[in-house]
């Protein structure tokens, strides 16, 4: 089954374009010297509304720090953050408070991004409580009706998320983001902590997310081949910059340069010669 | 060939709060040959972890050993006396933990908590066990292995500190290492590096190893044979090429359909949806008689629901447990 | 060593904020010193009036305080009315053997909390182990005062403790060795007080502390490697529970001082408790001052110790930057 995506052609209104965005973490060592780090280095990129990007690298790459600058944790040091034609950086604090609800962040570790003392209603029904503007009926329908569509039973709503599996708590997390309608989603690592066939299942609901609700995502994983498989655009990244940006099928077969070589090396192969399903 | 380390019909379960037996190993069997790697496949809820701690009785205060034997050097490991165990643990069999930053002592130096895993099994002079440590150290980090001796676990990356790890599990040379899922939370190059290192030790020590791990991908060109749990159980177990070319147990096939492969060795095409398990492996979903993995197969009979299959024979060395293979 | 003399500088500065509090909430109680004078028909206004601008009582706050302190650098400390002498030789002698009294109490208070603390974390919600609890949690209900006057009595009953004091009549005439036990003898009872009054906090936290060890995976992991259950223990176990544990010592060094104060008291033992007690119902300002002061010097300097105590024990404080 072929998922139809609208791969928002150039004539489309980007949905987030990052311009030149630098990062600096000024540290101090116990002696006293000042060190800066530089996490982001001048990074730009454009994502089209109903599409991926995927973004890869190592560890330290700036992927992270990519994430946090993005979903409004973190202020960039300089540069640029258009989302729907408005830069958010330059935003006042009570306008970017409007803006942050359509950006949501969906977090490797589902055990510590979810409140373990509160029941799966509670975690899902907080957002909507935070913005104030519907009844406690309402709240628990658009709870049942979130837990529907990220594939869940209804009646986990009393269970603490202790009581549930990491893909079960994965999809809460998905739901939780759902809450407030978001435009763009952005995953970090999202699927790592996942056992491989539950990391097939929330893909799968991730795509089918994104052609029911025109759902955007940035990608953010080590896993190359997960993020072949699901993304539309790709960007590699390296010590803080984008060193390839582009179609993710037109990278992978023309690997220009060295990170991305390095990166598809250690992707671990499974052999796949089996004959398909006998029977 | 006689096996390093035999497991017969290893069952054992866990007693939750309000007093119920929950079964996490349901008589598992299987036998480890000498240097050779036996990697087990199994995803959570499949017993693995369990399996791990079982064989060298680290079980947690609520895990029970309901039955079974683990024979090693002429003894049933499940049956020794505490102090035949702590001379045989780390020393003969070494375990090698999940989460390399939990699994070493905060405040002790990396190089201090390998000389006390020496000094815990001999009992030589100080300097010899210095420079034992240092030895041994050398073989682990080829270069900046002072550095690293001398670094606390907060100062160390997360390969460098599973790379401890494997020092200690490997500082007494022992015949049998088990790590469990090694490389979870490092990033591929260094999961390449990491599996290395276990290529290396093999060649040059003769380790036999069960390398525990859910992502079947590893395994390939690493492990000699490959073993899959699920429920609890022995599902498929052969060689290596065998069971990742072309294996035989539904939840097998299944396992491997639903992982991405990149791009250019995929026949259809991107953002396509991948096959998948549907339901979950939840321990509380195991059924009581009836093959495990029957409420999730596409391929289920009648009779899988009313009896657990038996292992089966395919070849000399591939084994199976689905009633497809009966004949 | 920023570390370090970051907390020393954080130290001085809240024994210079103490010290202002103390002064301003003395001084602006109702009442001085010479109140009692002034009852007296037979001492004339005037007399009182004249001492009053003698002693400076007269003068506004910011001036009496700044007087203060020149005094304090110079050695003083200020006047005691009462004893008609600078305040400084005073508390010195008094704090003197109040820090007989806590140190000594400390130390034997924790040799009994932590092996009591480690055995039952070892026993985790066996019966052994609920019996301490309950024995634990019974000690901590009893009030310090009622467990003062306890020992008190026991004195009195059986005759074989001094029932208050620290030293007897005939002290002087002593030889040293005698002199020691006369000492000991006087000390065993407030001591006691003090550690019993003590003991059920650094029980419970030092089981805590060590059961939050025994459980960790590095120990498990350590079990898995064959390390003997002594070098477990000793080794592993106690530094890694180093953490909650000196900074427990920090702050039962605090909570030891101020239950002191109330054992002297009702157990005459001549530390800073009672003569702080004198001062303010007397109304000697500059005592008072000086023996909140102490008092904190004590509890601060309890907290300073632990603080450079974890930087000694703990290399995460020490080395705080991390390899990428």
């Amino acid at each position: 089954m072929k998922v139809e995506v609208s791969a928002g052609g150039q004539d489309m209104q980007p949905l987030l374009k990052v311009e030149n965005l630098v990062k600096r973490y000024a540290t101090r060592s116990l002696a006293g010297a000042r060190e800066e780090l530089l996490a982001l280095n001048g990074v730009s990129f454009t994502i089209f509304p109903g599409t991926t990007l995927a973004v890869v690298g190592e560890s330290g790459s700036g992927k992270s720090t990519l994430a946090s600058c993005l979903a409004c944790l973190e202020s960039p040091t300089t540069g640029n953050i258009w989302f729907e034609g408005e830069d958010i950086v330059k935003l006042p604090k009570r306008a970017r408070r409007q803006v942050r609800p359509k950006i949501q962040l969906i977090f490797q570790d589902p055990a510590s991004s979810l409140n373990a003392r509160w029941s799966v209603l509670e975690i899902l029904i907080e957002p909507l409580i935070l913005q104030g503007k519907f009844t406690p009926e309402e709240m628990n329908q658009r709870a049942s009706s979130l837990l529907e569509r990220v594939g869940l039973s209804p009646d986990i709503v009393e269970r603490p998320p202790t009581e549930l599996s990491g893909g079960q708590r994965q999809r809460v997390a998905i739901a939780r983001a759902l809450a407030l309608e978001p435009k763009l989603l952005i995953l970090d690592e999202a699927l790592s902590a996942l056992d491989c066939s539950v990391q097939a299942q929330i893909a799968n609901l991730l795509m089918e997310l994104q052609s029911s609700l025109g759902m955007t995502y940035l990608f953010i994983t080590h896993d190359l081949a997960m993020a072949a498989h699901l993304a539309d655009d790709l960007a590699v990244m390296n010590r803080g910059r984008i060193v390839e940006l582009g179609p993710a099928e037109q990278i992978l077969k023309q690997l220009r340069h060295e990170t991305t070589r390095q990166l598809l090396a250690a992707v671990p192969r499974l052999i796949r010669a089996w004959p398909p399903v006998e029977q | 060939m006689t096996f390093v380390l035999e497991i017969r019909d290893l069952q054992v379960s866990y007693r939750s709060r309000e007093g119920v037996l929950c079964p996490a190993l349901a008589g598992v069997s299987f036998g480890l040959l000498p240097g050779e790697i036996m990697g087990v496949l199994g995803e959570s809820g499949s017993g693995k972890s369990t399996l791990a701690v079982s064989l060298v009785r680290l079980l947690p205060g609520n895990g029970e050993i309901i039955r079974g034997a683990v024979h090693f050097e002429g003894k049933d490991l499940l049956r020794a006396r505490p102090d035949e165990l702590q001379q045989i643990r780390g020393r003969r069999i070494s375990l090698i933990f999940q989460e390399p930053s939990l699994a070493l002592h905060p405040t002790m130096r990396a190089g201090e908590q390998v000389r006390q895993v020496l000094a815990a099994h001999s009992s030589p002079g100080k300097s010899t066990l210095s420079e034992r440590t240092r030895q041994v150290f050398a073989e682990i980090f080829p270069e900046e292995a002072g550095r690293i001796s001398r670094s606390y676990p907060h100062q160390l990356s997360g390969g460098q500190r599973q790379r401890v790890l494997i020092t200690q599990a490997i500082a007494c040379g022992p015949s049998v290492v088990i790590a469990d899922e090694p490389t979870a939370s490092l990033d591929p190059a260094t999961q390449m590096e990491i599996l290395a290192v276990f290529r290396t030790l093999r060649e040059r020590l003769g380790l036999a190893m069960i390398f525990i791990t859910h992502n079947p991908a590893l395994l390939s060109g690493f492990a000699d044979r490959v073993l899959v749990l699920y429920g609890g159980r022995v599902v498929e177990c052969g060689p290596a090429e065998e069971v990742l070319a072309s294996p035989r147990h539904p939840y097998t096939k299944a396992l491997f359909e639903s992982i991405p492969a990149v791009s250019e060795e995929r026949a259809n095409g991107r953002k396509t949806r991948l096959p998948v398990i549907l339901g979950d492996s939840s321990r509380s979903s195991l059924p009581r008689g009836g093959c495990p993995f029957e409420p999730r197969c596409t391929e289920k009979m009648n009779i899988c629901r009313e009896r657990e299959p038996a292992l089966v024979n395919l070849s000399a060395s591939h084994v199976v447990s689905c009633f497809k293979y009966e004949s | 060593m920023r570390y370090l003399l970051r907390r020393l500088g954080h130290a001085l500065f809240l024994l210079a904020g103490v010290s202002v509090l103390a002064f301003l909430f003395t001084a602006l109680a109702p009442g001085n010193y010479f109140d009692e004078m002034r009852l007296n028909p037979q001492i004339r206004p005037e007399t009182v009036a004249a001492l009053r601008a003698q002693y400076g009582l007269d003068k506004s706050l910011p001036v009496r305080y700044a007087s203060w302190l020149g005094s304090v650098i110079h050695g003083d400390m200020g006047f005691s009315f009462a004893y008609n002498s600078p305040v400084a030789p005073l508390l010195l002698v008094r704090a003197r053997n109040t820090l007989l009294l806590a140190i000594t109490a400390m130390l034997l208070a924790w040799a009994v909390a932590l092996p009591l603390g480690v055995w039952s974390a070892e026993r985790l919600g066996r019966l052994p182990d609920r019996l301490l609890s309950w024995g634990t949690a019974a000690l901590l209900v009893i009030p310090d005062l009622a467990l003062a006057l306890g020992l008190l009595v026991l004195a009195v009953r059986s005759g074989w403790f001094p029932t208050g004091g620290m030293a007897s009549v005939d002290f002087e005439t002593l030889s040293p060795l005698n002199r020691l036990r006369d000492l000991a003898l006087h000390m065993i009872l407030p001591v006691t007080a003090l550690v019993l009054s003590s003991l059920p906090l650094l029980i419970r936290h030092a089981r805590a502390a060590v059961a939050d060890v025994l459980n960790a995976p590095f120990l498990l992991a350590a079990v898995g490697h064959g390390i003997r259950r002594r070098t477990l223990l000793y080794r592993y176990a106690l530094p890694a529970a180093a953490n909650p544990l000196i900074s427990l010592f920090g702050f039962s060094m605090g909570v030891l001082l101020s239950g002191s104060l109330l054992i002297e008291v009702v157990m005459s033992w001549p530390g800073l408790g009672p003569l702080l007690l004198e001062a303010i119902l007397a109304r000697d300002l500059y005592v008072v001052v000086g023996g909140i002061l102490f008092s904190t010097l004590f509890l601060v300097g309890g907290n300073l110790l632990a603080d450079f105590l974890l930087y000694w024990a703990d290399p995460r404080i020490r080395t705080e930057s991390s390899a990428p």
